[in-house]
């Protein structure tokens, strides 16, 4: 009987054990549901390319200039240029919002290189899918050419030597030309990173979560992406409708409704939950958390993992020059600490995210805002709060700088910084490249320079890491430090407790403890053999 | 044994093997609710949860069973609180027991709790543990409240609950353990649960309303 009894607790308490090994082992050996999902949603059919542009009459011809090579585009594809005339990618400014407000091309401005001034900035405009800026119309092999090819340098070169007569040249040019211009691709991850690997003057500068290491990177950086893995482009899930590509946040999110293909198929594939759905995991606790946190959260633990990027930049300290010279100091990752021509930097690598509560949207100021810079001016940032349907806690790398701003109408300024010989990358001149910056944008400048701290936020979404490294559960549910520190407004284990609750019980349990232990220490005393001594 | 002493069979097997069982999940959900709870680390947060949920669960379960038990056998009765000779027994193990005096409420068959085990065991049973299984299936289900109409509920005032009961229960477990060493040796009510036959005095008389 004690025996038949002791097994019977044994037996309960070993299958409790045995519960929880039991679905660690069932994880490994079948995918998680959404995993399977995406699998199928992400199943590749071979090349579906149905035309090979080499072959196309209308390319076999001589190229004197890149309109030309438009037009002949357009003469099959007559409806590309007018779908690309009305997206973001030509207009530069927010397809959501009517005038010209909202976008790079308008007032919008940010904490890096401030503004385009219009998209009169040179250096801005070299990532103008057009041929020459906003001149001279579209460049279709900006995201379709498969050869990389300075084409304003190239046509130069043609022009000069046709001129000089030097046939050979002339015709190996065009030969270049000709290949280039029936190389023709889906776009590539180095179209598409020419310009947004490239964003804010530099290699991994403004996105944390986009950099030229994305164009042969590893699962472990990227486990849709890597070229050891299922091997992504951008396009995958950048999907695209009358050349307006999915995924671009200002001020309305990339998706507006969270479908899975399962409930709609020709939805965009921009979230995650579009081949993952919103029950990807195995682990039903783990489900719940979807309705509140994004999975970028758990699933990007870190960006900037391959490349390190840029997180402060004080333009206070530009101008300072070396023998009457620019110059260039560079630092820790052999990235830029300071340059004459844009203030100082720091680098950082591995950054933990910061977490806020976001429903798609980013909100942002313009050049016409006033702002309060006796506080840090937030130029951009998420939106969003708790119970909102669309809010979920989601990660952002947070950039910091000291930028120029008007004392007098408490706006923050657009200097010109490349134009010929006119901007402040030339000339040094605060004053001068600002009254030439706010006079292009029509705004007011009172000569009052000051600098203002700012932030900037971009939410993290690329570089999502394998399972296998996405965030333990204590990185958020402890005590102390937690990655969720600063989100209040709710109860989440682990992280909150009540002080006086814990206190008392534990206060009442070390009473009783006291208790029992003196009334064990009395009984001992005056048991009956020591009361008979 | 000595000789004033008979053997009555006071626990049947049910109830010895629920007396088991719900202290080996009480053991698991108390070590798993604390270190979900931040106090230590033992098996992770992940595995803390998934144990605490499924054993906790189980416990849900089992005790319907128990409640069936508990009214089909008229065992219920066991539990009716009454405050007669309760000064008697708190006068016992506040100073009788000290003087090595017999127990003033001698176990029985038909009264197998003395008045504070009687008003312990039922608040534990017919509170404390309901109250604790209802707030711990509500955290459970806490993506599930709005779609039963539950959206007045905040997590912060069931964990609140889920978290007092828990220390309750700790509490408990301190002094029952230590009441459990009060017998005529130290081990005999151990002994008692494991084998199901209790040592009473011979003498002792029971009682008209502790056999009711």
């Amino acid at each position: 009987m004690q025996t038949r009894l002791h097994l019977i607790c044994v037996i309960t308490l070993a299958a409790c054990l045995a519960f929880s090994w039991q679905t660690q082992a069932a994880e490994e050996s079948s995918p998680a549901p959404g995993r399977a999902m995406a699998r199928q949603a992400g199943i590749m059919s071979g090349d579906w390319t149905t035309a090979d542009h080499s072959e196309m009459e209308k390319l076999q011809q001589t190229f004197e200039s890149g309109p030309e090579i438009t037009e002949a585009c357009l003469s099959c594809h007559s409806k590309a240029d007018d779908q690309l005339s009305h997206t973001i990618h030509w207009k530069w400014l927010s397809p959501y919002e009517d005038g010209d407000l909202i976008g790079k091309a308008g007032y919008s401005v940010n904490n890096f290189c401030i503004s385009t001034n219009k998209m009169e900035d040179q250096k801005c405009s070299s990532c103008h899918i057009g041929w020459n800026g906003k001149e001279d119309g579209i460049n279709c092999l900006r995201c379709h050419g498969g050869a990389d090819m300075d084409w304003q340098a190239q046509f130069k070169d043609y022009q000069f030597f046709k001129e000089m007569g030097e046939t050979e040249l002339v015709e190996e040019i065009q030969a270049d030309i000709k290949k280039a211009v029936t190389d023709i691709t889906r776009p590539t991850r180095q179209n598409c990173g020419s310009c947004h690997f490239n964003g804010g003057g530099g290699e991994a500068v403004k996105h944390g979560d986009l950099d030229a290491s994305l164009i042969k990177p590893k699962r472990s950086l990227d486990v849709h992406m890597g070229i050891d893995g299922q091997d992504f482009s951008c396009t995958r899930c950048h999907t695209t409708q009358e050349h307006q590509v999915s995924g671009r946040v200002y001020s309305t999110p990339a998706v507006s409704e969270r479908k899975s293909l399962v409930e709609d198929d020709l939805a965009p594939k921009i979230s995650c939950e579009s081949c993952h759905t919103a029950t990807p995991h195995k682990d039903g606790k783990i489900n719940d958390h979807t309705d509140m946190v994004a999975c970028q959260s758990c699933h990007i633990p870190e960006f900037a993992r391959a490349h390190a990027t840029e997180m402060t930049w004080d333009w206070s300290e530009a101008g300072k020059l070396k023998d009457g010279e620019p110059y260039i100091e560079k630092g820790k990752y052999d990235r830029p600490v300071y340059k004459s021509i844009k203030g100082t930097f720091t680098w950082e690598k591995d950054v933990v995210p910061k977490y806020y509560w976001y429903n798609g949207s980013v909100a942002a100021l313009t050049a016409k805002d006033v702002i309060d810079p006796s506080k840090t001016v937030r130029v951009s940032h998420p939106v969003g709060e708790r119970g909102e349907d669309q809010s979920r806690i989601f990660p952002f790398k947070v950039h910091w700088a000291n930028q120029p701003y008007d004392k007098v109408n408490n706006t923050l300024v657009t200097p010109l910084l490349s134009k010929a010989n006119d901007g402040y990358w030339k000339t040094f001149d605060w004053q001068d490249s600002l009254s030439r910056g706010m006079e292009i944008m029509d705004l007011p400048w009172s000569g009052e320079l000051g600098f203002v701290e700012t932030t900037y936020v971009f939410p993290t979404t690329h570089m999502v890491a394998p399972k296998e490294q996405a965030l333990d559960c204590r990185a958020c549910h402890q005590l102390e430090d937690g990655r969720l520190e600063n989100l209040a407004g709710f109860y989440m284990p682990g992280r909150d407790h009540f002080p006086m609750l814990d206190y008392g019980a534990w206060g009442l349990a070390i009473a009783a403890l006291a208790a029992v232990l003196l009334h064990a220490i009395g009984r001992i005393m005056a048991s009956p053999g020591k009361r008979e001594e | 044994m000595n000789e004033q002493m008979k053997k009555i069979y006071l626990y049947t097997r049910y109830e010895r093997f629920w007396h088991w069982l719900q202290m080996a999940l009480i053991a698991v959900l108390l070590a798993t609710g604390l270190e979900v709870h931040g106090v230590f680390s033992l098996i992770g947060f992940e595995r803390a949860v998934d144990v605490h949920d499924f054993v906790g669960l189980t416990w849900l379960i089992a005790f319907f069973f128990f409640t069936f038990w508990l009214f089909t056998t008229g065992e219920w009765k066991q539990y009716i609180p009454t405050t007669r000779k309760m000064l008697i027994v708190i006068r016992y193990y506040s100073y009788g027991i000290f003087r090595g005096e017999p127990h003033p409420v001698p176990k029985s068959k038909k009264a197998k709790h003395n008045p504070l085990q009687r008003l312990t065991y039922l608040s534990l049973a017919a509170v404390m543990l309901p109250i604790q299984m209802i707030t711990g299936l509500l955290y459970w289900s806490y993506n599930s409240w709005g779609a039963w109409g539950l959206d007045f509920l905040t997590m912060g005032a069931v964990a609140f609950i889920h978290t007092a009961m828990g220390f309750g229960i700790l509490i408990f477990v301190i002094i029952h353990v230590y009441m459990t060493t009060t017998g005529h040796t130290v081990f005999a009510h151990i002994k008692a649960m494991i084998t199901g036959w209790e040592d009473v005095e011979k003498s002792a008389t029971v009682e008209e309303w502790e056999a009711r």
